[in-house]
Parts: C-alpha cells; sequence; structure tokens
C-alpha cells in the first residue's frame, strides 16, 4: 500500500474520531472540543472528557481489534465469509451475560467478566474440537464447530431469556446487540492494555498468515511452522473477540466487512492489511456509534444494528464485484 | 549428497497399508530424478516424508546429513524449494508479491524486504520467463503462466534442490516441455531436483535417474533404460505397453491397443 493511501486512511480515522467527539444527543462546538481534550473545565468539555471521549476510543479500539481479528480469522481458516463471531465466541459471551443478568450479579463488572469467561469456555470446547490427530488444528472443523457451539449456547441463552423477567429481559437484548453506552476510562484502559499483546501477536505473524493463504502445505513449503501459527492465530482472536464482546457485547459485520474493504483499498499482504484493517474497523465503528446515538435521538439505537445496516450492503456490493 | 531416504516406511493414520515400504532416493546436485508411478503408487506421499511432513514408522531422511526433524521449517525452505501439485487462489495478489514470500523464510517476521531480496524475485522470475508478468494479478494468469510463477517462487527461495510434483498438469506441450527443459537447465547449473510426474517419455528424456514405484514399494530404480522395461511396466500399470527408442537413444513407452503383438 502506497503511502497516499495511508494517509487518506488516517485523515478517514482522524475525521471519524473528531465528529464522534462533535455530534451526539448535544453537539458541541470544535472550540469546545479541543477545550475538553486540553483542560479540566466543566459544563461541555466535561461531557466531552468524561463521556464522548472514552465512548469514542472504546468504539475505535474495539472496531479495531474486530478488523484485525476478521482479517486474521479469514486468512486461518482460507475462507473469506468468516466472522470472528463465528468461531462460537457470541454464543459463549451471550450466554455468560445473560445468565449474569438472570442472576442479578452485581457490580458494573459483572456482565462483562461473566461474557468474556463464557466466550472463553466456548472458545476452549472448539478448540478441542478442532485438535485432531492428536495435535493438528483443523480450520475447517474450527469453522464448523464454532457454528454448531455458537447455536448451542443460544439455545441455551434463549431458554435462560425465555424464563428471565420482562426487565431483565430487555436489558439482556439490548445488551447483546451491543452498544457503547456503559464505556468509561477504567474500560478503555483495561482493554487497550488487555488488546495489546493479542494484537501484537497478530501483527508480528502477519507474514505466516500471507503464507497460510496460500493453504497449509505451501505454507509449509515456504517455511511456516503451520500449528504453531494456527495456535497463535485462533488464541490471540479469541482473546480479541471475547474481550471486545465483553466489553460492547456482540458487534457483528465489522470483522467480516472491514477486511474486505482494506483488501480491496491496499491488497491482501497482512502486514499492510492488519494495520489497515485496525484503523479501518476503529473508523467504521466509531461512524456506526455516531449514527446509532443520533439517528432516533433521544432514543439510542443498539450499535450492532447499525453496523448491519451498513455492513450487509457494502458487503453485498464487495460480493457482487468480486464475482463480476 | 543434498536429500536422501533410506528405507523410509510410512503410514497415513488408520490406514492398512503401508503408504510408503522402504523407500530409499537421493536427490544430488546436478542431477535429476523422476519418481514415476501408477496412481496411489506413493509419490506424493514419498515427497511429503522427503520433506520431513510424515511420521516415518522406520527409515530415516537426512538433509545435508542431518534428520529432517530435527530442522526448523524455515531453515528447510532455505534449501529444498518445492513446488506442489495445486494451489488456489484465495486473495489475488500481485505476482512480485507472491514470489517475495519465498523470501519469507530468510526475512523472519519483522525485516523489510532488501535490495538482495528483490534481485532474488527478479532473477527468478527471468528465468522463468515471466517478469513481463510481474505486476499481473494471480487470478487473471493462465495455466501455463501462473506454473512459472509459481516455478519462480521456488527458486527465489535460492534452494541447493527443487522439488516439484506433477508439474505440468493441465499444461499443453509448450508449456509442458519448457518447464522441463528450464527443470534440466537448472540441474545443469548445479542443483538437485525431483520430479513427480506421469510423463514416463519425458522423464525417460529430460532426468538422469527414474525411481518406479507401486503400492509404496520401488519396483526399479536406476538409469531411463533399466527402469522403463515392457514387462515390468505392462504389469505395475496393469497395460500392456512397448518400449522403443527415440533417436537420442532414451527409451520411449508406446501403451499398446488390445490386440496389438508386444514384440517391438
Amino acid at each position: 500500500m502506497n503511502a497516499r493511501r495511508w494517509v487518506v486512511l488516517l485523515l478517514v480515522a482522524v475525521v471519524a474520531l473528531a465528529s464522534g467527539l462533535i455530534f451526539g444527543s448535544v453537539p458541541v462546538s470544535f472550540g469546545a472540543v479541543i477545550h475538553g481534550l486540553t483542560s479540566g473545565g466543566g459544563g461541555e468539555a466535561a461531557l466531552v472528557r468524561e463521556l464522548r471521549l472514552p465512548r469514542v476510543l472504546l468504539a475505535f479500539l474495539v472496531g479495531g481489534a474486530l478488523g484485525v481479528s476478521g482479517a486474521s480469522l479469514q486468512a486461518l481458516v482460507r475462507n473469506p465469509l468468516a466472522d470472528p463471531y463465528l468461531v462460537g465466541l457470541s454464543g459463549g459471551a451471550g450466554l455468560g451475560a445473560v445468565l449474569a443478568i438472570a442472576l442479578h450479579a452485581g457490580g458494573a463488572w459483572a456482565i462483562p467478566l461473566a461474557a468474556f469467561l463464557g466466550a472463553l469456555g466456548a472458545v476452549a470446547i472448539v478448540y478441542r474440537l478442532s485438535v485432531v490427530a492428536g495435535r493438528r488444528l483443523d480450520p475447517h472443523v474450527l469453522l464448523l464447530g464454532g457454528v454448531v457451539v455458537g447455536a448451542f449456547a443460544g439455545s441455551l441463552m434463549s431458554a435462560v431469556i425465555t424464563l428471565a423477567s420482562a426487565s431483565e429481559l430487555r436489558s439482556a437484548m439490548l445488551w447483546l446487540l451491543g452498544g457503547f453506552g456503559f464505556a468509561s476510562w477504567p474500560a478503555v484502559a483495561v482493554f487497550a492494555a488487555y488488546a495489546t499483546i493479542p494484537l501484537g501477536i497478530l501483527l508480528a505473524n502477519a507474514r505466516g498468515l500471507d503464507l497460510l493463504t496460500l493453504g497449509e502445505d505451501n505454507a509449509q513449503y515456504l517455511g511456516a511452522d503451520i500449528e504453531r501459527l494456527k495456535r497463535r492465530v485462533y488464541l490471540s482472536v479469541a482473546a480479541l473477540t471475547g474481550a471486545a464482546v465483553a466489553v460492547s457485547g456482540v458487534i457483528g459485520f465489522v470483522g467480516l466487512v472491514v477486511p474486505h474493504v482494506m483488501r480491496r483499498w491496499g491488497g491482501p499482504l497482512h502486514r499492510a492489511l492488519l494495520p489497515a484493517a485496525f484503523l479501518g474497523g476503529g473508523a467504521f465503528l466509531v461512524v456506526a456509534d455516531l449514527l446509532a446515538r443520533t439517528a432516533f435521538r433521544p432514543v439510542e439505537l443498539p450499535v450492532g444494528i447499525v453496523t448491519a445496516l451498513i455492513g450487509v450492503p457494502v458487503f453485498a456490493m464487495q460480493l457482487r464485484r468480486t464475482l463480476a | 549428497m543434498i536429500l536422501s531416504g533410506s528405507s523410509v516406511r510410512a503410514r497415513y493414520p488408520g490406514a492398512e497399508h503401508a503408504a510408503l515400504d522402504g523407500v530409499s532416493c537421493e536427490v544430488a546436485a546436478g542431477r535429476l530424478l523422476a519418481v514415476v508411478g501408477p496412481n496411489g503408487s506413493g509419490k506424493s506421499t514419498l515427497l511429503r516424508a522427503l520433506l520431513g511432513l510424515m511420521d516415518l514408522e522406520s527409515g530415516d531422511v537426512t538433509l545435508k546429513g542431518r534428520p529432517i526433524g530435527r530442522w526448523p521449517r524455515a531453515a528447510i525452505a532455505t534449501v529444498l524449494g518445492v513446488v506442489s501439485q495445486r494451489e488456489d487462489v484465495l486473495f489475488p495478489l500481485r505476482v512480485e508479491d507472491t514470489v517475495m514470500m519465498a523470501r519469507y523464510a530468510r526475512l523472519g517476521p519483522l525485516a523489510a524486504a532488501g535490495a538482495a531480496d528483490r534481485a532474488a524475485v527478479r532473477d527468478a522470475l527471468e528465468r522463468c520467463d515471466a517478469w513481463p508478468l510481474r505486476d499481473r494479478r494471480t487470478d487473471t494468469l493462465s495455466g501455463g503462466e501462473w506454473q512459472r510463477v509459481r516455478l519462480a517462487r521456488a527458486l527465489a527461495q535460492e534452494p541447493e534442490a527443487l522439488l516439484l510434483d506433477e508439474p505440468t498438469v493441465a499444461l499443453d506441450v509448450r508449456h509442458e516441455m519448457e518447464v522441463f527443459e528450464l527443470v534440466r537447465e537448472l540441474a545443469d547449473g548445479g542443483l538437485g531436483g525431483l520430479i513427480v510426474t506421469h510423463h514416463l517419455n519425458l522423464a525417460a528424456r529430460y532426468a538422469d535417474a527414474m525411481l518406479l514405484l507401486d503400492h509404496g514399494r520401488v519396483v526399479a530404480h536406476g538409469a531411463p533404460e533399466e527402469v522403463l522395461q515392457a514387462g515390468v511396466l505392462s504389469a505395475v500399470f496393469g497395460w500392456p505397453v512397448a518400449v522403443t527408442p527415440w533417436r537420442d537413444g532414451s527409451p520411449q513407452v508406446v501403451p499398446l491397443r488390445p490386440g496389438e503383438a508386444t514384440s517391438g
């Protein structure tokens, strides 16, 4: 990818972040945004600093993490239609969260933690299913196992929701559809610190991901230690996606659509694709969150609905262009 | 000796019979070995075993005198270049970018490609007559162009030996001949070569030695005129053939129609 395209992508990300700070249920002036970012004033400055900034940053980080996860997973399973939520994570995370809500688990971190544990549980089962013949990780089984484990967890989740009371049901549904209404500085800090490691691992394996797209045999002929590579990539993707679910619910289509758009923009080599998918995914989710906040003011839409409403048409167009 | 297998015995998980049973062969600098045999005779399995990708029941494979299992994969890729039977294009790449992947094993995860890498890529593409294709996307190449690019990628590894698994499948006569000519030329330049092929006649003309496999066992191993015997081939392939010398003296195999005399 050439320098001009990187600059354009960076500008898109910056404009998205700035829009996320300026617009909202109450629009604030550009001056107030600058004031809020640079000083400790109250009023609009405090609104920007304490509410909008953590929200926009969290959306950007989660979107970036989902973009990178999607791009990596698509190379791992050699399937351009793979979404990180397909590997069973969303079902497990949803089940964990809904259980926490139904059991009235207290504390601000109860739901995220339960969702994260649910995601890890699902990942462990899928991983166990996919390791065939003693030690080989089979990407096809990974995908199928993810779908069935996800469906199983989803059924359990529906059962819990059916048995729960109406108010619990509503908050569970809203949580599942995803959103950044509960974004806070601690959430930003925890997510940023946590995501750094799996993101770093994926970036360090970018060349391995290039080789995996040629097929496992060809990857080995060109020097990839594929079993270690596949394990690292899968566990990093699972760790990132699990954390994303924990802080923002299930937000689909970012991990599916963004890698496609970025492959067309900057090519399929992962050393460029992964950073591009991070910037693109971040910008996309910030804009989607902005639309979710403002489209039906004062009611806030779950951001997962917005990403689907934008993502599906974009994906359909990409698909047609690819096939044409 | 670059690569050698000695009394190699290997089995696929759950299979009743061994896929390879006591197979020995050698890939040496400047020599081209052709591995032939019916479908399912173990040709591709032998290639996988030589590359250290099969668990052996007995026997051993050594690369430059050291057991292949002790070599890290990235190090193997700097000695052996492989062109596999098939490769589907998942995400189309520029030709130059896919050939640059040959350098990954030398570059490691983080280093940027340098002048030496770009020179190796260019040299490999030029040797395969594919340099003009460098900016094309891999999904727009014809079958012949794609094979030349993949051969170039194996060459860009700057290997000491090339292992080719039916590299001319689906190629027409000209492209097929170009591949064999190039492989011979590379061997004459000092590269070791092993080619798995169904083309008995081309193998007889281009290879220094042939290895005939059947049911995972070596039926014949030696110079082409020793290996290509009508009686043995008819039995192994289950079809009567005659063997007759071509002008250059190399034995050429002619499959017979039912009822044709086998006296030739």
